[in-house]
């Protein structure tokens, strides 16, 4: 059996935890540089806060509905779901972290194991450890055990938040309430696909002949058929080291300047090569793109992006921000204003492995630097040791006008407790 | 590195480290008599480890206000919370109540519980079934910086 184990609006109940009394108010957290929702509360769902909501055009609805708004904190909600995880993991060795709010774990053996019983115990101790309040769905595959989260989720009164499909019936009962649409997996193509051939519910799909789907969706769909009828074929996946990694923001105002988009662009390039050095990466392929403000149809567009062939393996910050800043020169045009940017590092080998080229190579003074630079960070805090092109001033601070403290990873911001 | 040999395009280095390879093995040769502290080599004292029990569900709060004092917890003290713990009779916790946290005793009666501060200027503060209420979490230390 399968469990999958999500934490209910994970971000907003972070804030939750520490501001208690915003119990059973509406709050959403906004993304980074306050862009847009994130998360939201069941009350700011029920208010018709939708994901992805610009947040400038939210502003006045935030204000006349009383909707408490966050910025992002990455600090705190990385530091929540280690928790929420290291709780988990004491449930069953097989354990795959599937995102920062999401785990999937597995349970072998016993089958007389009252597997209810485990998933309410899972919600009582993560959420009087925590805070977080989280539902488990269960079932004999990772695809069911998806849906029987949702039915979870969804009903929550009924269910207490733990679903288990354990039997033919309780399948069946699942399969034929979901819509394909619904399905982890299902891809908007797809989608489109079965419902022109009328197929509607997750059980309409089961029932679709084998060699059928296996010719129009792949083996990867095939398995996600004989999934969702209850018969295994995906397990835990080990963790994997990211396959590529993007930094990517939007700027607090238009730029028109190459060297003002050029400073973001080093920062960015600067920051992928930390990421890649914390897993012991080297990236052989960089994007870059740049474009204008998408919300603002009425000034000029232009949205580009570059990739290009690194001539050697690399993770350093200098050498990154060199080839980001080559990339920029051939595809920045004046004259327009910049909103966003982003650099994407990709075909990640493993630093150890690299292959020495015969006439160019990453300059290997640039490791040594680079271990001093990651730990004078570590040590003093982030970004006290930047390349010389960065910006140095706060000028580029992301705007966080709502950022909570970080109350679990930081002495300074930890909840004031009154004596009183 | 430094540079041995250039021609145009081609350098070739040396790696000077890779000089000291004989220095480098010398801590490796162990002669005469084994260090008799070797075996009682202990690791450092940890008090992370000692005064967190449940690191997942572990948390601090700053103290502000005199209503402990007589159990020590004083304005300005660090008190570590562990929100695993039940909320035993008599237990010191951090409580939520009319928007602020409180560090009080509790007490239970019938009906609801009893807040006590551990100071007699302050009252304690009655806790009925149908008030705003929550035990957040229990005190295990006091952390002081005299």
């Amino acid at each position: 059996m399968f469990a999958l184990v999500d934490c209910n609006n994970f971000y907003a109940s972070c804030e939750r935890m520490f501001r208690p009394e915003l119990n059973g108010k509406p709050v959403v957290v906004l993304s980074n540089n306050d862009g847009c929702v994130i998360a939201r509360s069941n009350e700011a769902k029920a208010l018709g806060i939708t994901m992805g909501a610009p947040a400038f055009l939210f502003e006045k609805k935030f204000k006349e509905q009383e909707i408490h708004v966050f910025s992002s904190n990455y600090a705190l909600y990385g530091d929540m779901s280690n928790r929420v995880m290291t709780l988990l993991g004491r449930y069953s060795p097989a354990m795959e972290v599937y995102s920062i709010d999401e785990a999937f774990l597995r349970f072998d053996g016993n089958k007389h194991v009252d597997l209810r019983k485990l998933g309410e115990d899972m919600r009582k101790t993560v959420t009087q450890s925590t805070g977080i309040p989280i539902s488990v769905g269960m079932a004999p595959t990772k695809a069911l055990a998806k849906l029987a989260n949702k039915i979870a989720k969804k009903f929550a009164d009924k269910t207490g938040g733990v679903h288990v499909i354990d039997t033919q019936d309780k399948l069946l009962k699942a399969i034929a309430f979901f819509r394909i649409g619904d399905v982890w997996g299902i891809g908007r193509q797809h989608e489109k696909r079965l419902k022109a051939l009328g197929i509607e519910t997750v059980l309409d799909f089961t029932l679709l002949p084998e060699d059928w789907v296996k010719k129009n969706l792949s083996i990867v769909g095939l398995r996600l058929q004989q999934e969702l009828a209850g018969q295994k074929t995906l397990d835990l996946e080990p963790p994997q080291l990211k396959k590529n990694i993007a930094v990517t923001r939007s700027f607090n105002q238009n730029f028109t300047a190459f060297e003002d988009v050029k400073e973001r662009v080093i920062t960015f390039a600067s920051v992928c090569s930390e990421r890649l050095r914390e897993q012991d990466s080297c990236c052989n392929v960089l994007q870059l793109f740049v474009h204008t403000n998408t919300f603002r149809p009425d000034q000029p567009q232009y949205n580009k992006s570059i990739t290009i062939d690194l001539p050697f393996p690399t993770n350093s910050a200098l050498e990154l921000a060199h080839f980001a800043v080559d990339a920029l020169n051939r595809i920045f045009k004046e004259g327009y204003g910049y909103k966003k940017a982003g650099v994407i590092v990709m075909e990640l080998t493993p630093a150890n492995a690299k292959q020495q080229q015969i006439f160019e190579n990453s300059d290997p003074r640039h490791g040594h630097l680079m271990a001093v630079m990651d730990k004078l960070n570590k040590s003093m805090g982030q970004n006290k040791v930047l390349l010389a092109s960065q910006d140095l001033n706060t000028r580029w601070k992301m705007k966080q006008d709502k950022l909570s403290p970080r109350y679990s990873t930081r002495m300074k911001e930890i909840i004031t407790v009154h004596a009183k | 590195m430094e540079e041995i040999f250039s021609v145009q395009s081609l350098k070739i280095y040396r790696n000077v480290a890779s000089q000291n390879w004989l220095t480098a093995l010398i801590p490796a040769i162990s002669a005469g008599f084994p260090s008799p502290a070797a075996d009682f080599i202990d690791l450092e004292i940890d008090l992370q480890k000692e005064i967190v029990k449940n690191p997942a569900s572990t948390f601090y709060g700053k103290v502000q206000g005199t209503s402990m004092r007589d159990v020590h917890i004083d304005d300005g003290d660090i008190i570590v919370i562990d929100k695993s713990l039940p909320c035993k009779e008599n237990c010191i916790a951090v409580c939520f109540l009319n928007g602020d946290f409180l560090v009080k005793r509790v007490r239970y009666d019938e009906g609801g519980c009893w807040l006590v501060a551990e100071n007699d200027q302050y009252a304690p503060i009655w806790v009925g079934q149908d008030t705003d209420f929550l035990v957040w979490g229990i005190v295990t230390n006091v952390i002081k910086f005299y």
